[in-house]
C-alpha cells in the first residue's frame, strides 16, 4: 500500500499526480475464503478490515451487489456521538467513538472526523428530565455529557432560535463536546484501502443470490458469478438483510424503511456544531463544503426503494425551519433516500444464528454510521473467535424471546 | 405523494391523510398465557418484511378514522389493492406467481 503523507502529496505533485496507486485491487473471486463478508458498506469493511489486521485472517472476501459504500454509508447525515441511555448501548457507542479518534491515523486515510459537538435540545419540562437522566447515565460510563440552560445553547450555536416566542421554546439541551460528524465516504475508502492492503478481496457488482447449508452448517453463497465456499459468513446488509435471511430460512426481527435526507446549496459558515431535536424531530449540520446537512424521520411505510415521499420531506424542512427561521430561504440541493432496518429496541442485532457459521450484523436502523468502527471491531471479533465479543453478547437476537430488550427509543436522544 | 382508495369511504385520498400502521393479518396467539416464548416473540416482533408484495394495514387518520388493508409493492411502491379489515387480499405472492400477471 502506498503510504500518505505530506511528503508524499508534494512529490506527486512534481509529477502532476499521474502515478497515484489505485487505492484497492479488483480481484476475480476465488473458489473458497475462510470467511465471506456479504456487503460491502461502511459496516462490512471495518468487519473486514479488523478481521485482516487484529486477527490475522486474511483469506476474507467482501461480496458486494454494487460499489463499496454505495448503500447507507454514503446516505447518512454522517453524525458521530456516544450518548445512549443504556449501558449496553453507551459501551457499544463509546468503544466505536474511541476508535473513531484514532481513526484517521490508524487507516493513514483523513476520515475528517470533527469533534464539533452535538446538541441535543430539550424543548419541554420531559425532555429536560430526560436530558438529565441521560446525561448522568452517560457520566457514570465514562462519557462526556453536560446539561446546558438555554442561555449556553445560545452560546455555543447562536444561529438557533432560543427566544421564548417559539411555539416550541428551547429549554436547554444535552452537548456531547467529543461528538461531531466524519466524511461518510472516505470512511468506507479508508476501511476498503486498508483491508485491501492486507489482502482482503473486495468484490463488487456481485450479488449474492443464495446460501448453500447442509446439515446446519453454512458452506457459502451462490452469487451472481457463481459459488463461492466458505465456512464463516458474516452478513452485513443493512435494508436487505431480511432478504439474505429468508435465503437461509430465517426470519429477523426488523423492518425496513427509507430514511432521507437532504442538503442546501453552499452557504458559508453558519453553524459549526451538530443540532438534534427530539421534540421538533431534525437534525441539522453543516458540511466542509458549507451544504447544510438535513434529516429527521423515516417513512413511515416499509420499502425498499431508496427513495423518500414527499410528505417527510415537508415534515423534515418544518421542523428544520423552526428551529433555524434564517434558513428558510435556503434551497435544498439534493435529497435522497437509504433503507434502514429498523429493529424493535431500535437497537442493533450483532448475533449468531441457528445456521453453525452464518452471523449477522444488522437493525442498526437509523444510527449505523456513528458506529462503523466499533460495528466492524467486535463484529470481526465475533467472526474470528466463533461466539460473541463481550460487548457484542447483549445484542444477540435471542433477546427477543427472552425480553431482555435494550429500548433505546427515544432515548438516545432523537426519535428513530 | 401516494394515492390511497379507501375502501370505506369510496375514494381516493393523498398519502398525508393515512398512517401506515405495518404488517397486516397477524394473528394474536389465542392462549397467550399458554404458548411459548418463542411464537409470543414472534408475534410481537418478528415480521415478514417481504422485498416484493406486502400485505399491511393502514389507517386513514384524518378521513373515516378507520383500519384497512393494502396490497403494495415494496420496491416500486405500486398499490395494487386495499380491501376491508376482516378480508382476504386477491393479490399475493402465490397469485402473482402462478397468473404470470402484474
Amino acid at each position: 500500500m502506498q503510504r500518505y503523507s505530506g511528503f508524499g502529496l508534494a512529490k506527486h505533485a512534481l509529477s502532476h499526480n499521474e502515478n497515484w496507486q489505485r487505492m484497492w485491487r479488483n480481484p476475480t473471486p476465488k473458489k473458497k475464503y475462510d470467511v465471506i463478508i456479504v456487503g460491502g458498506g461502511g459496516h462490512g469493511l471495518a468487519t473486514a478490515y479488523y478481521l485482516a489486521k487484529e486477527h490475522g485472517i486474511t483469506n476474507v472476501a467482501v461480496i458486494e451487489k454494487g460499489w463499496l459504500g454505495g448503500g447507507n454509508t454514503a446516505r447518512n447525515t454522517t453524525i458521530v456521538r456516544s450518548n445512549y441511555l443504556w449501558d449496553e448501548a453507551a459501551e457499544l457507542y463509546e468503544h466505536a467513538m474511541k476508535l473513531w479518534e484514532g481513526l484517521s491515523q490508524d487507516l493513514n486515510y483523513n476520515v475528517m472526523f470533527s469533534q464539533r459537538g452535538v446538541l441535543n435540545l430539550g424543548h419541554t419540562l420531559q425532555d429536560m428530565r430526560d436530558i438529565q437522566r441521560r446525561v448522568n447515565a452517560n457520566r457514570l460510563n465514562g462519557i462526556d455529557g453536560e446539561v446546558l440552560d438555554t442561555q449556553q445553547v445560545k452560546e455555543i450555536c447562536p444561529v438557533l432560535d432560543c427566544s421564548p416566542n417559539t411555539r416550541y421554546p428551547v429549554l436547554g439541551a444535552s452537548w456531547q463536546p467529543r461528538g461531531g460528524v466524519a466524511r461518510h465516504d472516505a470512511v468506507a475508502w479508508g476501511f476498503a484501502r486498508g483491508a485491501d492492503a492486507l489482502g482482503v478481496d473486495l468484490i463488487q457488482q456481485t450479488e449474492v443470490i443464495g446460501m448453500r447449508i447442509e446439515d446446519g452448517q453454512i458452506l457459502g453463497v451462490e452469487t451472481t458469478r457463481g459459488f463461492i465456499a466458505a465456512e464463516t459468513v458474516g452478513c452485513v446488509a443493512a435494508g436487505n438483510s431480511g432478504v439474505l435471511a429468508r435465503m437461509a430460512g430465517i426470519k429477523l426481527p426488523l423492518e425496513s424503511h427509507p430514511l432521507q435526507a437532504l442538503v442546501s446549496e453552499p452557504i458559508k459558515p453558519v453553524l459549526d456544531t451538530v443540532v438534534m431535536s427530539n421534540h421538533v424531530h431534525g437534525y441539522c449540520s453543516q458540511s466542509d463544503k458549507g451544504d447544510l446537512v438535513i434529516g429527521a424521520g423515516i417513512d413511515g411505510y416499509n420499502g425498499y426503494g431508496q427513495r423518500g415521499s414527499y410528505p417527510t420531506i415537508e415534515h423534515t424542512l418544518q421542523a428544520i425551519v423552526e428551529m433555524f427561521p434564517t434558513f428558510s430561504r435556503v434551497r435544498m440541493n439534493r435529497q435522497w433516500g437509504g433503507i434502514v432496518d429498523t429493529c424493535p429496541d431500535a437497537c442493533p442485532i450483532l448475533s449468531a444464528t441457528p445456521v453453525k457459521g452464518l452471523f449477522f450484523n444488522c437493525g442498526w436502523g437509523t444510527g449505523g454510521f456513528k458506529a462503523t468502527p466499533g460495528s466492524g471491531n467486535v463484529f470481526a471479533w465475533t467472526l474470528a473467535k466463533g461466539y460473541a465479543h463481550p460487548i457484542a453478547a447483549p445484542f444477540s437476537i435471542d433477546r427477543f424471546v427472552s425480553g431482555k430488550l435494550i429500548d433505546e427509543h427515544g432515548a438516545a436522544g432523537v426519535a428513530h | 405523494m401516494l394515492h390511497i382508495y379507501c375502501p370505506y369511504c369510496g375514494e381516493h385520498r393523498e398519502e398525508s391523510e393515512f398512517r401506515p400502521k405495518g404488517q397486516a393479518h397477524i394473528l394474536r396467539p389465542k392462549d397467550p398465557d399458554n404458548c411459548s416464548d418463542e411464537v409470543w416473540a414472534d408475534y410481537l416482533f418478528f415480521r415478514d418484511n417481504p422485498r416484493g408484495l406486502h400485505h399491511e394495514m393502514w389507517l386513514h387518520a384524518t378521513g373515516c378514522r378507520k383500519y384497512f388493508n393494502v396490497t403494495r409493492d415494496t420496491v416500486s411502491y405500486e398499490i395494487l389493492e386495499t380491501y376491508k379489515m376482516g378480508e382476504q387480499p386477491k393479490i399475493t405472492a402465490q397469485s402473482r406467481a402462478a397468473g404470470g400477471e402484474k
